[in-house]
C-alpha cells in the first residue's frame, strides 16, 4: 500500500466509500433492503440489484453492474484486427455474429473497402440468424422467469436449428468468428440454402407455439400488461434502443435508417412497433422481429448473388489512420464501435457502445413503486445480457 | 381394524398402532415417490421433448434412490443468525400434516387406518397445519428471501382454504355425511336424478365444485400458477432457501407427498374413491383391489395438477388473492346454493 | 397488429394446455401407423442419450473441434504462434543444411521442426492460426472427444497433432453461385 501514489490511494479510499454506501445492513428504518445479488436465478447473469422494499413494494432500486467486466477495450488495444474479431464474439454471447459486424464495418470504412455483394448478403443472413438465436432464447427465458418451465426448453430445442446452420457454415455454434475485413472467411457449403429455409419453417412454427403457450396465456398477459410503462420521450432520453424503443411506439430501426454494408435495402420487410410501452409490448415486438427475420432470411436466400466472397485485401492488413464509428441494430439494441487507428495492424483504441448498458440505466426509474414480482417481469422484458453491460 | 380383513390377527391396540404408523409411512413415501417419478421426472420431461433422468436404473426409475442418497450425505447447515430450534423443527411440522392427512384416507371397505365420523372436516383442518410449518421456516431462516416466501405462503394458503372448504360442502350436502367411507358409499350406490347406472360420481354432479377444489388444491400445494411462495426466479426457493441436505429432502418429499394425499382426497371426494361403478366384489378382494383403483385415480388427478403446473406462468401475489376472494369464493357459494336447491327438489 | 385479447377469459389457458399435452403425446407416441400406441419416448424426444448413442448428424464438417498438423508442410515460419490471441502454440525449430538440388550447386538452408505443441487448455478455437498458415500445414477437424482427466494432458505434442490429420474431412463443395475454389487436403 505504501508504494502507491497519492492519486491511487485516494481512488482506493473512494472505492471503499462507494462500496460502503451501496452495502446496507439488514435493519433499516424505512423498509427492508433486498439484495438481488450477483448470484440470482433471475438476473440474466451477474447483475446486482439493491432494492428497498416496503412490504412487497419497491421504494427505490439501485443497479450495481461490473461483476463481469473483462476489460474488452483494453484488450482490443493490444490485439490485431483478426484477433479483436475473435474477442468481440463474446460480448453478447447469444447473438455473437452480430458483435463482429459493426467492428468490421468500421474497419472497412477506414480502409475504404467495400465487401462484394455476395458477402453482404451472407453477412446479413448471418446477422439475422444471430437475432433469431438471441431472441428465441429471450422468449423462453422470459417465460421461465415468470414461472412457466416448458417454453424455455422448447426455445432451446428450436434454437438448435439455427445454431446448426451457423455451425455448418462458420464452424462454431456460439462464436462464429467469420467476418473479415473485406468480406467473409469462407463461402457457403453445398445445400446450405435449402437447409436454412427448412430451419426457417421450424422457427416460424416455434413462434406460433410461443404465441399459444406464452403470449396468448391470460396469466402471462396479466403479469405483463400495464407493468413497467415507458413513455416514448423517457425512452429516448434514457438512451434505450432496439425493441425497448420500438415497444414504446418510437419508429427507430438502424437497419432501415442507417444501413451501411448490409443488404437490408434489397429486401421487403417491415419494422414492428407497439404503442403501449409496457412489458408486454416490448416482448411482443421481439416476437414479431423473429418472424420478420425469418422472412428476411428467406428473401435473401432466394436472391443471393454469385461472385467472390472476399474483396482484394492485402495479406497483412494495416488499417490507415483515422477514426470511424459504425452502429448497427443488434438483437439487443444499438451496438456501435468507435475505432481509432494509427496505421497499425491493430486498432489504437476501440470504444464499444453496447445496448444493454444504456437499457438498464432506466431500471431505477422504472422500478419505483412496483411489486417484487414485477421487478422480474420488467428486467426480463428490458432484456440485457451481462457481457453486453460490462464488456 | 376388524379381524375379518384378510383373516389376519392384527393384535392389540399397540401392535395395531405400529401397523398404522408403518402403513401411513409407506403410503406417504410411496405416494411421493410415484408422483415424483411419474410427473416430475417423466411427464415434465416428455412435455419438454426430452427424456429426463435415464442413467440411474432402467429409464431412470431409480433416480429417486440416487437423489435420496445425495441429499442424505450433504452437510448439515444451520445459518448463523437463524433460530436453530425453529429452523430444525419446521420441516417436521409440514410433514406431520401430510402424515395425519394420510391416516384418514380410506383404501377399501375395511382397509383404512382410522374411520372417523368427521372424516373430511378433520382432513381439511389437518391440511392447514402445513401453513404453520412454512411460516416457521420462512421466519427462522434469517433470510429476507425466506421471509418474503413465508409471508406470501401464509397469505396464499389461508386465502385458498376457504374455496376448498366451500367446494367440499357441496359434496357433503350431496353425500349427506362427513365420513369419507360414507362419501365413497354415496357415490357408489347413489343415483343421478333417479338413474343409478354408474352410481353418482360427484365429478359429474358437482363439476363446478370439482373445478374449484382442483384450483384450490393447486394453490394449497403451492404449485404453479400459484407458486409465489416458491417463486424460483424471484426469491430463489422462498421459504426453503436456507435448507439443504436432509431437511430439504423432507420439504421435497413433503411437497410431493402432500400432492399425492390431496390427489387421493380429490379422488375420494369426486371420483368415487376405491369403488368402481359396476364392480361389487367380495369384501376381502375389494380390500386388495381398492388401493389399486385409488392409485389409478390418484394418477389421473395428479396428471391434471402437474399438467397445469408445467404449462402456466405464475400469478402475482395480489392477483392471486383477488382471484381467490373475488372469483373462487363467490363461485363456490353459488355452487352450494344450487346444490342445496337441487338436493331438496330432487 | 397485436393479436386481439381472446373473448373468453380462459381460452388462452386451454390453448396452452393443449399445446403442452400435444408435445407430451408426440414425445411419448412418436410412431405412425399401426404402432402408434406403443410408447417410444427414446425416439420421440429430441435429445440423444450421448455417450450411449451418437447424434445422427455428427458435427458439421467445418466444425472447429481440434487442429491437426501436417509436419511435412511446416516451415517453422512462426506465423501461427504469433497470431494466436492466447499464445497457446509453442514452436521450436532449427536450421539445417540440405544437399543442393543439383550437383555443384549451393547447399540449401532448411528449417526443421523440433517442437510443435498446441495447448488446448488455452486455445479458444478461433481458427486464426489455421487461416494465416501460408503453407497449408494446419487443418480443422470436427473431432471433439479428447477430454482428459489431467489438465497437462491437454497439451498435444507434434505426434498427436499429426494423428489428428486422419480425422480431417475433405473440404465440402460450395453452394451454387460461388466463385471460390475447393481446396484439397494434403494427405
Amino acid at each position: 500500500m505504501t508504494l502507491l501514489t497519492d492519486a491511487q490511494q485516494l481512488a482506493f479510499a473512494n472505492a471503499q466509500a462507494a462500496d460502503g454506501r451501496v452495502n446496507v445492513e439488514l435493519e433499516t428504518d424505512d423498509g427492508m433492503t433486498l439484495n438481488m445479488g450477483p448470484q440470482h436465478p433471475a438476473t440474466h447473469g451477474t447483475l446486482r440489484l439493491i432494492a428497498r422494499l416496503d412490504g412487497e413494494q419497491v421504494v427505490s432500486a439501485d443497479v450495481a453492474c461490473g461483476y463481469m467486466h473483462r476489460g474488452y477495450e483494453k484488450l482490443c488495444e493490444v490485439r490485431s484486427y483478426p484477433q479483436v474479431t475473435t474477442l468481440v464474439n463474446r460480448i453478447d454471447w447469444l447473438g455473437s455474429f452480430a458483435n463482429e459486424v459493426p467492428f468490421i464495418l468500421a474497419a472497412e470504412q477506414l480502409m475504404e473497402i467495400e465487401a462484394p455483394d455476395r458477402a453482404k448478403w451472407i453477412r446479413t443472413i448471418l446477422f439475422e440468424m444471430s437475432r433469431l438465436a438471441n431472441i428465441s432464447l429471450f422468449i423462453g427465458d422470459l417465460a421461465l422467469q415468470l414461472g412457466a418451465q416448458t417454453p424455455a426448453f422448447l426455445a432451446f430445442r428450436d434454437r438448435e436449428f439455427v445454431l446448426n446452420q451457423i455451425e455448418s457454415v462458420t464452424g462454431g455454434r456460439f462464436h462464429p468468428n467469420f467476418d473479415r475485413i473485406g468480406g467473409l472467411k469462407d463461402d457457403l457449403p453445398k445445400g446450405w440454402l435449402a437447409d436454412t429455409k427448412a430451419a426457417m419453417v421450424r422457427i416460424r412454427e416455434f413462434c406460433d407455439l410461443m404465441d399459444d403457450l406464452v403470449y396468448g396465456n391470460e396469466i402471462f398477459q396479466m403479469r405483463m400488461r400495464g407493468i413497467g410503462i415507458v413513455p416514448a420521450q423517457t425512452a429516448l432520453s434514457y438512451g434505450l434502443s432496439g425493441a425497448n424503443l420500438r415497444g414504446s411506439g418510437v419508429d427507430w430501426d438502424l437497419r432501415r435508417d442507417a444501413n451501411i454494408g448490409l443488404a437490408y435495402d434489397q429486401v421487403d420487410w417491415k419494422v414492428w412497433t407497439h404503442p403501449d410501452g409496457d412489458c408486454f409490448s416490448r416482448s411482443w415486438v421481439r416476437l414479431q422481429e423473429v418472424r420478420e427475420a425469418t422472412k428476411i432470411i428467406d428473401q435473401l436466400c432466394d436472391s443471393l448473388p454469385g461472385g467472390a466472397i472476399m474483396a482484394k485485401v492485402p495479406r497483412i492488413i494495416k488499417v490507415p489512420e483515422g477514426e470511424a464509428y459504425i452502429a448497427t441494430e443488434n438483437p439487443l439494441g444499438e451496438m456501435g464501435y468507435y475505432v481509432v487507428s494509427k496505421g497499425d495492424t491493430g486498432p489504437f483504441r476501440v470504444k464499444i457502445r453496447t445496448a444493454s448498458f444504456n437499457n438498464i440505466s432506466i431500471v431505477p426509474w422504472l422500478l419505483k413503486g412496483v411489486y417484487v414480482p414485477d421487478i422480474i417481469a420488467i428486467l426480463g422484458s428490458l432484456y440485457f445480457i451481462l457481457g453486453d453491460i460490462d464488456r | 381394524m376388524t379381524a375379518s380383513v384378510l383373516a389376519l390377527d392384527w393384535g392389540n391396540y399397540w401392535q395395531q398402532s405400529i401397523f398404522r404408523v408403518l402403513g401411513a409411512a409407506i403410503f406417504v413415501i410411496l405416494g411421493a415417490g410415484t408422483f415424483v417419478i411419474a410427473f416430475l421426472f417423466k411427464m415434465m420431461s416428455y412435455m419438454q421433448s426430452r427424456l429426463g433422468p435415464m442413467e440411474a436404473g432402467p429409464h431412470g426409475t431409480l433416480q429417486l434412490v440416487a437423489e435420496v442418497g445425495k441429499w442424505l450425505q450433504k452437510e448439515d447447515l444451520v445459518p448463523d443468525r437463524a433460530d436453530a430450534k425453529l429452523f430444525k423443527l419446521a420441516p417436521y411440522i409440514v410433514l406431520a400434516s401430510t402424515f395425519l392427512l394420510a391416516v384418514v384416507m380410506p383404501f377399501g371397505p375395511d382397509a383404512y387406518f382410522v374411520n372417523v365420523d368427521t372424516g373430511i372436516f378433520l382432513a381439511l383442518g389437518l391440511s392447514s397445519i402445513s401453513v404453520l410449518g412454512i411460516l416457521v421456516a420462512g421466519w427462522a431462516s434469517a433470510n429476507k428471501y425466506s421471509l418474503i416466501g413465508g409471508l406470501r405462503a401464509a397469505g396464499q394458503l389461508i386465502a385458498y382454504e376457504l374455496p376448498m372448504v366451500l367446494a367440499v360442502v357441496g359434496v357433503v350436502i350431496q353425500a349427506g355425511t362427513l365420513n369419507l367411507q360414507g362419501i365413497v358409499a354415496a357415490q357408489h350406490e347413489g343415483d343421478i336424478f333417479g338413474w343409478g347406472g354408474i352410481g353418482n360420481p360427484f365429478i359429474l354432479t358437482q363439476l363446478v365444485g370439482f373445478v374449484v377444489f382442483m384450483v384450490a388444491t393447486q394453490a394449497e400445494l403451492a404449485q404453479t400458477p400459484f407458486d409465489m411462495p416458491v417463486a424460483e426466479s424471484e426469491i430463489v426457493t422462498g421459504y426453503m432457501t436456507e435448507y439443504s441436505g436432509m431437511r430439504f429432502l423432507l420439504f421435497f418429499i413433503g411437497e410431493f407427498a402432500t400432492a399425492a394425499v390431496f390427489a387421493a382426497l380429490a379422488s375420494t371426494l369426486f371420483l368415487g374413491g376405491w369403488a368402481v361403478p359396476f364392480v361389487d366384489l367380495d369384501e376381502n378382494a375389494m380390500n386388495v383391489v381398492g388401493p389399486i383403483v385409488l392409485l389409478v385415480k390418484m394418477m389421473i388427478v395428479g396428471t391434471l395438477i402437474f399438467w397445469a403446473r408445467f404449462t402456466f406462468p405464475r400469478f402475482r401475489e395480489d392477483q392471486l388473492q383477488s382471484f381467490a376472494w373475488k372469483a373462487l369464493i363467490p363461485i363456490s357459494l353459488v355452487n352450494i346454493l344450487a346444490t342445496m336447491v337441487l338436493k331438496v327438489a330432487f | 397488429m397485436p393479436r386481439p385479447t381472446p373473448k373468453l377469459p380462459l381460452k388462452g389457458l386451454f390453448v396452452g394446455l393443449k399445446a403442452t399435452m400435444g408435445i407430451f403425446l408426440k414425445t411419448m407416441f412418436p410412431k405412425r401407423g399401426i404402432k402408434t400406441l406403443l410408447p417410444a419416448p427414446t425416439i420421440g424426444a429430441v435429445t440423444v442419450q450421448y455417450p450411449h448413442k451418437s447424434p445422427p448428424e455428427m458435427p458439421a464438417p467445418r466444425a472447429r473441434g481440434v487442429i491437426a498438423l501436417k509436419s511435412e508442410n511446416c516451415t517453422v515460419c512462426m506465423l501461427c504462434a504469433r497470431s494466436c490471441p492466447d499464445w497457446c502454440i509453442y514452436i521450436e525449430g532449427h536450421k539445417t543444411k540440405a544437399p543442393p538440388r543439383r550437383p555443384g550447386g549451393k547447399e540449401r538452408t532448411v528449417s526443421a521442426l523440433d517442437r510443435f505443441d498446441i495447448d488446448y487448455a488455452l486455445c479458444m478455437y478461433c481458427g486464426i492460426c489455421v487461416e494465416v498458415c501460408p503453407f497449408e500445414a494446419l487443418f480443422w477437424s470436427p473431432e471433439f472427444e479428447y477430454s482428459e482427466p489431467r489438465l497437462a494432458d491437454l497439451l498435444h505434442d507434434e505426434a498427436r497433432l499429426n494423428e489428428w490429420m486422419e480425422t480431417v474431412p475433405e473440404f465440402e463443395p460450395y453452394e451454387a453461385g460461388s466463385t471460390a475454389k475447393v481446396k484439397k487436403v494434403p494427405r
